[in-house]
């Protein structure tokens, strides 16, 4: 198993927001997570990839066999999580080159791997960008300074195909997208799907699903999974919206 | 009248005929002036609000020796500074202590450009100089000013006559040097004359574990449609205490830019004075200061737009560590009358720690309508949503912050328009964050591989 999340329970400012989340993800699956705005969503991938801000209260996380909860953000990244922001955050002064070249070089080191030289790192750069299309002028630039939110959501699956995760959490990657973005963007995740490594997708909308399409939808409402089936939830979604999967969990 | 004046004053009392006995004339007549003023005004105290962050009462409570009696420094720096900026050719000079360092070779500038040894130049030219020395200091409030003019002995000028362009940027190092405490009095003319250019680069190093306290002042003239980039570096010890006075005038339709970096220092107060002279004039000021440890770092710019028309452009930025001090005083004045004044000031400040502190004070007197002045401080600690968006990356959090911190630097360091300045400082700075730059204490921004 890829990842397994047991009754994990988080809070932010000591207000609960996870209360008690389990899921298990095999390798080479697709897992789809809906929800209503708040329900925590982001929250989630928030506290798989360590951030700070966030206290886990209770529960365990194992990732490749290995105990999540106690590793730092990097060492997690390393080891092979990577999250597509909701929100990228903007880095004035550093720039993309850089910013990629320590990325990529951390994880070579931590695989005990040599770093790459100028010339195949920029090779590398190359390639990738033009796996979501990522115009060459924006990786000359400060990360995500004055992207637009389109070019934000290209920089994020640019960024995860510069460092080939094993589990790759998509966070609204679809949000802010023009119709020919999405196709290019959808496209190019599953470019870099192998029967190895698994993603998380969660978006609001069906149409990302018939790109990506998943192997399970889980819905979640309110910190927990209150449903779980196959893709053909999301459409039902998609035509019913949350109320009747609200009445569900109140009875 | 405290100790550490009595001291001084009682010395030069004694001594003042050593002091002029083998200096110019010009240097020698400025000396009683001088120090009858200081004699009023005393060292700076922390009492005076210019200072008031800045208390110099401990490192002048040491007992520095004065080297009135011009003994030479045994220490040849070309042999210690042997290479250059990379492809920064330059003209190289030194100041060792408070003396220049003479050269014996051809130094090959632009007929008429003047560049060597204050006390020399005064004695050989003193019609042209005695135009400009002390011209701007006399007016200066300042009582390490008027010390420094008390007790000046030697120092350094550049003097680009009117209509030359200097092809190559001057380089002066300073060092500090010597097997006892040790007090500098460092004088620096520059002189750019109507329609001349010049590029000018100081940098200040301590090659001693001694206590120095360098009291530096630097006049500077910027003729009419002249230009003159200034950069001044400092890369010191926690020993040393440096003063620095740079006095500016402008004439009309000048252009000045003054880049100053605090690398490593250990007590740090520049004083900036600039007046605008001539209409249409501009001049762009901007620092970097980083501080660990104890230091502290005081930076106060004076601008006066005494005249219409004029620009004055302000960056200031500071990156604290540990418990250092960060003080940053920012004075525009705009002149009744000097309409058309456009004047901008910007300070920005990073504290790393609880401990690290930094006061800033901005301070616009405006007194004409038609002007257009902005200015702006904000202290803040580093970005923690950049800080964990790096670390999802894989990238460790020391190294993320180090990355943090070179970014709020370069805009600064994007002001140096000589490029192979630029890449050398950029380096400089990401070793000065990565600890290294201890490694290379001894050698210079010029010469470090
Ligand atoms: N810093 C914070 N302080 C207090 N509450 C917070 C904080 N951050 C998030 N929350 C709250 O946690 C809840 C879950 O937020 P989260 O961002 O995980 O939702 P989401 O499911 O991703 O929503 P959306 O679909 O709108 O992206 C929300 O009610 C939100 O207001
Ligand atoms: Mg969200």
């Amino acid at each position: 198993m890829l990842l397994e999340i047991k009754n994990l329970h988080a809070s932010i400012e000591g207000k609960e927001i996870l209360r008690g989340i389990n899921l298990s993800i095999n390798e080479g699956e697709i897992h789809a997570i809906m929800g209503p705005n708040g329900s925590g969503k982001s929250t989630l991938s928030a506290v798989l990839t360590g951030n700070p801000a966030y206290e886990v209260t209770d529960g365990e996380v194992w990732f490749r066999g290995k105990n999540l909860l106690s590793m730092s953000p990097e060492e997690r990244s390393r080891e092979g999580l990577f999250l597509s922001f909701q929100y990228p955050v903007e880095i004035p002064g550093v720039s993309m080159v850089n910013f990629m070249r320590s990325a990529v070089n951390e994880h070579r080191k931590y695989r005990q791997e040599s770093a790459l030289s100028a010339s195949d790192f920029l090779k590398l750069m190359r390639e990738k960008r033009s796996i979501v299309e990522l115009d060459s002028k924006l990786a000359n630039r400060s990360v995500n300074e004055g992207f637009s939110g389109g070019e934000k959501k290209k920089n994020e699956i640019f960024q995860m195909a510069m460092l080939d995760p094993k589990l790759s959490i998509l966070d609204e990657t679809d949000s802010g997208l023009d119709i020919d973005a999405l196709r290019i963007v959808a496209q190019g995740v599953n470019k870099l799907r192998t029967p190895q490594n698994s993603t998380i997708v969660i978006t609001h909308y069906q149409r990302l699903l018939d790109y990506i399409v998943p192997d399970q939808v889980h819905i979640l409402y309110k910190g927990r999974i209150v449903k779980t089936a196959g893709r053909e939830l999301a459409i039902n979604l998609e035509e019913r919206g949350y109320d009747w999967i609200k009445q569900e969990v109140e009875e | 009248m405290m100790q550490a004046e009595e001291a001084y004053i009682n010395l030069y009392k004694q001594h003042a005929k050593s002091v002029s006995k083998s200096c110019s004339d010009l240097l020698n007549s400025k000396r009683q002036a001088a120090f009858e003023k200081f004699q009023t005004l005393g060292f700076p105290k922390n009492t005076h609000e210019e200072y008031r962050h800045c208390d110099l009462r401990k490192v002048l409570s040491i007992d520095y020796g004065l080297n009135i009696n011009r003994v030479r420094i045994p220490i040849n720096p070309h042999d210690v500074f042997s290479c250059d900026v990379p492809n920064l050719s330059t003209k190289l000079f030194f100041v060792v202590n408070d003396q220049f360092y003479k050269n014996d070779k051809p130094i090959g500038l632009p007929e008429g450009v003047l560049c060597g040894s204050l006390n020399d130049l005064t004695e050989t030219h003193v019609r042209l100089l005695e135009q400009y020395y002390n011209k701007l200091s006399e007016k200066s409030p300042d009582g390490m000013v008027s010390f420094n003019t008390t007790f000046a002995q030697d120092g350094f000028v550049l003097y680009v006559p009117a209509g030359v362009v200097l092809e190559k940027p001057i380089q002066l190092i300073q060092v500090l040097h010597g097997t006892v405490d040790m007090m500098a009095n460092r004088r620096l003319l520059i002189i750019v004359e109507e329609g001349a250019k010049a590029q000018f680069l100081v940098c200040d190093h301590t090659l001693s574990s001694k206590h120095f306290f360098s009291n530096q002042v630097t006049e500077i003239f910027v003729g009419k449609n002249a230009s003159l980039e200034y950069y001044d570096l400092e890369m010191d010890q926690p020993n040393i205490t440096r003063v620095s006075n740079t006095l500016v005038s402008q004439a009309a339709s000048s252009h000045l830019l003054i880049n100053g970096v605090t690398l490593q220092n250990g007590l740090s107060r520049n004083n900036i004075n600039l007046c605008f002279e001539g209409e249409g004039a501009s001049a762009n000021l901007s620092g970097i200061a980083l501080g660990n440890g104890n230091q502290l770092i005081d930076n106060h710019i004076f601008v006066d737009h005494a005249v219409p028309g004029c620009t004055s452009q302000e960056l200031y930025k500071y990156v604290l560590d540990d418990s250092a001090k960060g003080v940053f005083g920012g004075r525009i004045l705009v002149q009744k009358g000097a309409q058309k004044t456009s004047a901008y000031q910007s300070n920005k400040n990073l504290c790393f720690t609880k401990d690290a502190k930094m006061f800033a004070k901005p301070q616009l007197e405006i007194y004409a309508d038609d002007v257009k002045c902005s200015h702006g401080s904000a202290t803040g600690q580093i970005d923690e949503k950049a800080l964990f968006y790096m670390r999802s990356r894989g990238i460790s959090e020391s190294e993320a912050r180090l990355l943090l911190k070179f970014a709020f630097t370069a805009d600064v360091l994007d002001n140096i328009r000589l490029e192979p300045l630029k890449d050398r400082m950029r380096m400089l700075v990401e070793k000065r964050f990565r600890g290294e730059l201890a490694k290379c204490a001894g050698c210079s921004a010029a010469n470090c591989k």
